[in-house]
């Protein structure tokens, strides 16, 4: 009950005060119920990498937001595809979270119905903030993330393109331009290639295998596709035997010798001692690139997009996701764990860092996190530019192993000679039963 | 000694025959509390899982997809399988060289090392100390040593005026070149065997054939060899069945490459059954595996018998 009458200026002050709160902008989005599921226990296993280290590093914040308990581990990538897929296969996973590599396993997974369907939960606003829309992921991660049936699988981390780094100082002192189509890239190579000095004009991944990330690059932009309305395998057709062509070229006259045995890391050393001047390669390698204590050419290295082909210009896309176990008894307190590990501000410390880049487009596009971005500005502008030119790496077969394996040795054969179109030849004919088998199975 | 036994049912004479007592229930060996607790073990982590993986490979058995039972259509794939043929050569050509080499340097080693020569005991525990090491991590100091610009081996042979070579970066060098670090790291295990071999030799042989004029040559060809071939026996026995499922130096150095240069047998079987999870092929590359493993062990333990028995006058 009022003591004093309400008086005509206080009736005027509410009035004001209320219309100016209607006034007042909403919150943007809408937050989840993050303390729902407080007391739940949840166990994840992790890629070692720095998308494992910031998930580790930060992993505080997200408990004392919702309450989750997180037990995490990080295991050496190899070994943590096999533990995945081998406690999957058992049925009773150890972990609710795991993190999933889509080049090598988004097909497996799929088949096998081992991830849980996340639609439903990015439906609800309980569970979903309304900042984390679809739309918001790439076009590529979209394409990992969803299966043939439009079921969201997982939610897609970070994304590796495929880019061109060159070593500025080298170009300057030969007067070679930054190429632009693969014939320029050739032409550069050339020029920059002085076996005498010890110098070489490009260098990749010539190992078996590792070699299929940067082989593909070429296939796409010779207009080849992976898979025919069917299913059969097309990377021995002629855009594949144009690919090898330059493949072989490239790795055999322009690359430092043994580049056949060569991986990123081989590949990286004779790129940061300053022995070659063009190295494509996946878009992580640049804070190695600019540590003082590991690289002979910090404040050096230019960076810029894959080159074109002669039928487009595209940039092989890998990436890796997050998702939660079909078998896990807690997918909504998961679900909360997948959306916060992909969350603009884990997304923008990845960025920052170097240590990945997110699939989500509104972080990107942040001015504010780009401008924290600690590696050169040429760095993040390549990030966007290969964005827009993106596409998948490797055919999203379930053998994606052999299919490396098997065509990566025919291309690899190709540098010590081999002739590419029968190289790949041979190579298709071991790959094609494989593939056949593990459709029908 | 031959036909000795511990099992003191075997040793009562004084019951009564079996034989003339039929009626009497069989009764449970004695000594069977003893050897069960060893029973199940030797079942459970060595019958069962090989039974298991027979099993496995009679089956279209991928991790992740439902299985069927083929029978043995995975081992008629073998044959017909390029990469495995190709892997059994390369597993031949390197057992046979990383057990010559280390042999070789190993027994060459030894007789050095049975010298009396000034720090003798230091140089011998320096010798021996590769042997010591993890194989990943030497590997691993191996891998940046062959690097073809980088490395300090190339940077020696410069040094000499001897041109660069490219060690496991080229598909012909790759064999010969991880041979090389399984020479350094398992040649001081020959020569420890070896050495023991040596000291058990009297000197007496050695003093006669002195005073009947052998020179050191002849000396080791006619009394040396002879003497420790049972050792060397053993040694290359040992270091046959670690060669042939060598896997550690060869995964972390070159992961079967350049291209399927240096895959041999085991990294084959690793990369079926554990990077193509095709669990039911890669069974049957492991069922034939343990079978050449058994053979050759067989062989070298048949050798070794037949040398003893020559020796010794035995059977021929």
């Amino acid at each position: 009950m009022l003591k004093k009458p309400l008086s005509r200026r206080t009736l005027l002050q509410s009035s004001l005060a209320a219309g100016a709160m209607s006034l007042a902008p909403l919150p943007s989005f809408a937050e989840p119920q993050w303390k729902k599921y407080a007391g739940t226990k949840l166990e994840v296993l992790l890629a070692k990498g720095p998308r494992g280290d910031n998930f580790q590093k930060n992993i505080k914040e997200f408990t004392d937001l919702t309450g989750i308990e997180v037990e995490s581990e990080q295991v050496p990538e190899q070994q943590q595809r096999q533990k995945a897929v081998i406690e999957l296969a058992s049925g009773k996973p150890s972990f609710d979270v795991v993190h999933l590599s889509y080049h090598v396993q988004k097909r497996q997974f799929e088949k096998a119905g081992w991830l849980a369907d996340l639609s439903g939960f990015m439906k609800d606003p309980n569970l979903t903030a309304s900042d984390l829309v679809e739309s918001d992921f790439s076009a590529a991660g979209l394409k990992y993330a969803k299966d043939d049936k439009g079921r969201l699988l997982s939610l897609p981390w970070s994304v590796d393109y495929f880019i061109l780094y060159y070593n500025k100082e080298m170009f300057e002192k030969k007067g070679v331009a930054v190429p632009k189509t693969f014939d320029e890239m050739v032409a550069a190579a050339e020029k920059l290639t002085d076996p005498a000095a010890g110098t070489f004009g490009f260098v990749g991944r010539g190992l078996r295998n590792a070699n299929m990330t940067l082989w593909t690059n070429f296939f796409l932009n010779y207009g080849g596709e992976f898979l025919d309305a069917k299913g059969d395998i097309l990377t021995d057709g002629p855009e594949a035997v144009e690919a090898t062509k330059l493949y072989q070229k490239l790795l055999t006259k322009y690359s430092p010798p043994g580049v056949a045995g060569f991986n990123w890391m081989e590949s990286m050393a004779s790129f940061t001692q300053g022995r070659s001047a063009m190295w494509l390669d996946g878009v992580g390698w640049a804070p190695p690139l600019e540590d003082p204590a590991a690289s002979r050419i910090v404040g050096k290295v230019g960076y810029t997009v894959v080159p074109a082909g002669p039928k487009g210009q595209y940039s092989a896309t890998y990436g890796d996701g997050i998702g939660i176990a079909a078998a896990s008894k807690n997918k909504e307190a998961a679900f909360l764990l997948c959306q916060w590990a992909v969350s603009k501000k884990q997304g923008a410390r990845l960025l920052q860092a170097g240590g990945g880049v997110p699939f989500r487009n509104s972080i990107l596009n942040d001015q504010e996190v780009r401008s924290g971005v600690k590696l050169p500005k040429e760095w993040v502008q390549s990030v966007i530019d290969s964005a827009k030119i993106s596409k998948l790496g490797l055919p999203v077969v379930i053998p994606v192993a052999e299919f490396r394996d098997l065509v990566g040795a025919g291309v690899t054969a190709t540098l010590s000679g081999g002739d590419p179109a029968t190289e790949l030849k041979k190579s298709h004919e071991q790959f094609r039963p494989i593939l056949e088998r593990s459709e029908k199975s | 000694m031959p036909g000795q036994t511990y099992f003191p049912d075997q040793t009562m004479p004084q019951e009564k025959p079996t034989k003339s007592a039929p009626t009497k229930a069989w009764r449970v060996p004695s000594y069977w509390p003893f050897v069960l607790p060893a029973l199940v073990v030797i079942a459970g982590i060595i019958i069962f899982p090989w039974l298991f993986t027979i099993w496995m490979s009679l089956n279209e058995w991928k991790v992740g997809a439902p299985t069927t039972f083929v029978g043995l259509a995975n081992y008629m794939r073998l044959p017909t399988d390029p990469r495995f043929v190709e892997a059994v050569w390369h597993t031949i050509v390197y057992t046979l060289l990383s057990v010559i080499l280390p042999l070789v340097f190993g027994t060459f080693a030894a007789t050095i090392f049975h010298q009396k020569f000034p720090l003798r005991g230091f140089l011998r525990g320096l010798f021996i100390m590769p042997m010591m090491a993890t194989p990943v991590a030497i590997a691993l100091v191996w891998t940046m040593m062959f690097h073809p610009q980088l490395g300090v081996l190339n940077y020696i042979l410069s040094l000499f005026g001897l041109p660069a070579e490219l060690w496991v970066f080229h598909p012909g060098t790759v064999i010969p070149s991880l041979v090389m670090v399984e020479t350094w790291q398992w040649t001081p295990l020959i020569m420890l065997i070896v050495l023991g071999g040596l000291s058990a030799i009297p000197s007496e042989p050695y003093e006669s054939a002195r005073i009947d004029g052998a020179n050191a040559w002849q000396m080791f060809r006619y009394i040396t060899l002879p003497l420790i071939t049972p050792f060397i026996f053993v040694a290359a026995m040992i270091r046959m069945i670690d060669a042939v499922k060598s896997f550690d130096i060869i995964f972390a150095i070159t992961q079967g490459g350049p291209g399927s240069a240096s895959e041999t047998i085991n990294l084959y079987l690793y990369s079926v059954a554990f990077v193509y999870y095709d669990v039911g092929y890669g069974s049957a590359i492991a069922v034939v595996f343990f079978v050449i493993i058994v053979l050759l062990a067989a062989f070298m333990l048949y050798m070794r018998q037949r040398l003893h028995w020559n020796q010794t006058g035995g059977a021929a």
